[in-house]
């Protein structure tokens, strides 16, 4: 087999997302995925099964060609879909920070996509507590996907990014995320 | 064994007031101004009763009691930085003149191991320091006792204060001020608690567990150290959201000592709440252990310094 056929050889891949419980909601996460070429082999909505927050976990198998997965991964972030796990190996590991002070004013979402871009990691769910808005110190939660073994990596990303803003950061104690 | 006590604090006092019961004398005990001396061991009951009234434990001077007869130093005078002084120099005095020690004072073991452990190489005596570390809690003599080769970290909640203040913010709702405030009604925080909340005694306690694990020697000045003060309420909240809490956890690892608030998970190990303390030692044979117990106070201090006096006695 040439180098060139193995890259359009389709291979299986599991991708997990949140959703909101909404009518369309599916759909709209599905229609990337098809339309960048990927093979749907199975959905499993687990309705009966929301999060604390609230949203619907889903686990999609597809099949495409390796050279345009990271394109359909791209596609269901960019139309907003929440997603937690992506192939065999990405993302296999979550971590979660605290970012304490002018968390608002320092502008999160530029943060946010600092972290992203800085970490290579995946902003999963984010939740924000300013009760004085923004004259008090606030508070936000990330919930960061990343790749297996790399939460120390990450964790080193989201500091200096914090550092920059002079936002504070509780860390966890990743090495003894489950096993506490 | 004949012990003399310096410092008339809650453990100085404590250590003073349960000697007898653990078959030891008290032959001298001082405070910063004063000292009850006696060669046939002093009146512990009175001594503690003149210093309720007078402020005075007796009528000697301080130094007095550096040359009572005795077999072990208790050294529980307030734990001071830098040169550890003037801890440090009643520690040199007892080796010198071939007695024990027994620490409670933390500042000697942290900011200067490489000199204790020298003055006690030249010596007859034997210096120990359980109580410096954990209160009750039989920490070091537990590394001890597996070996500090076999313990490859350490790291736990090593201060009361900081806490107690974690906790009450995290069940009631409150603010760091508030809670503190209490704290300090309750009598768990000191007027001044920045030594406890700005993470600086915790600290101390992973330096010294990092001297004892022995890589290098270590002071506070090699600590990476963040407290609690000013974190907002809001912050606990949202931890709670997902399952977590907060907090301070010291770690003392190859990589160094560390200090700072951490995200635990609520129901987890570390999540001990109100004024307890816990350490995890990472075995290289027989995985994590958990020690837990009381961290602070002066009777449960003091259990820890007779108890390492009882093992220079054996």
């Amino acid at each position: 087999m040439s180098p060139s056929e193995d890259t359009v050889q389709p291979k299986p891949y599991t991708v997990r997302f949140e959703l909101e419980d909404e009518p369309g909601e599916l759909l709209r996460a599905l229609e990337p995925i098809a339309e960048r070429g990927g093979n749907l082999l199975s959905v499993f909505h687990e309705r009966g099964n929301v999060t604390p927050r609230g949203y619907i976990p889903v686990e999609v198998d597809l099949e495409c060609p390796p050279d345009r997965f990271d394109a359909i991964v791209t596609e269901l972030r960019e139309t907003g879909v929440n997603v937690i796990q992506a192939g065999a190996e990405r993302y296999g590991e979550e971590v979660t920070v605290l970012l304490v002070g002018d968390v608002i004013e320092s502008d999160l979402s530029e943060t946010l996509s600092s972290i992203e871009s800085k970490a290579d990691a995946s902003v999963s769910d984010v939740s924000l507590s300013a009760p004085g808005g923004t004259s008090d110190v606030s508070s936000a939660r990330l919930r960061l996907a990343a790749e297996t073994g790399s939460t120390g990596a990450v964790v080193g990303a989201v500091r200096e990014v914090a550092d920059s803003k002079e936002l504070r950061v509780v860390e966890p104690l990743t090495e003894l995320e489950g096993s506490a | 064994m004949k012990l003399a006590v310096l410092g008339a604090g809650a453990v100085g006092r404590s250590v003073a007031d349960l000697a007898a019961e653990y078959g030891h004398e008290v032959t001298a005990l001082a405070d910063s101004t004063s000292a009850a001396v006696d060669a046939d061991g002093i009146d512990v009951a009175a001594a503690l009763a003149q210093k309720e009234e007078t402020r005075r434990v007796g009528s000697a001077a301080p130094a007095d009691a550096l040359d009572a007869e005795y077999d072990a130093l208790v050294e529980a005078t307030p734990t001071t930085l830098g040169d550890a002084e003037p801890g440090f120099g009643h520690v040199r005095a007892a080796l010198e003149a071939d007695r024990h020690v027994v620490l409670a004072n933390k500042g000697p073991v942290a900011e200067r191991y490489a000199d204790l452990r020298e003055l006690e190489r030249d010596s007859e005596g034997s210096v120990m320091f359980e109580a410096t570390v954990g209160g009750a809690i039989p920490v070091l003599s537990t590394v001890e006792s597996y070996g500090p080769d076999s313990i490859s970290a350490a790291r736990g909640v090593l201060n009361g204060t900081a806490n107690f203040v974690l906790s009450r913010m995290a069940a009631e709702g409150l603010g760091y001020e508030h809670v503190l405030a209490e704290a300090q009604d309750l009598g768990v925080a000191e007027a001044d608690p920045s030594f406890d909340v700005n993470g600086t005694d915790a600290a101390l306690k992973c330096v010294i567990l990092a001297n004892v694990l022995g890589d290098r020697e270590y002071s506070l000045g090699d600590a990476d150290v963040e407290g609690i003060a000013e974190l907002p309420g809001n912050a606990l909240e949202l931890a709670a959201e997902d399952g977590r809490t907060i907090r301070l956890i010291g770690e003392a690892t190859p990589d160094g000592v560390r200090v700072g608030p951490r995200l635990v998970p609520e129901n987890g190990t570390l999540a001990v709440s109100g004024t307890r303390n816990i350490v995890q030692l990472e075995t290289d044979h027989a995985g994590r252990l958990n020690l837990s117990g009381r961290g602070a106070g002066g009777p449960e201090t003091a259990t820890a310094v007779l108890a390492d006096v009882n093992r220079l006695g054996n």
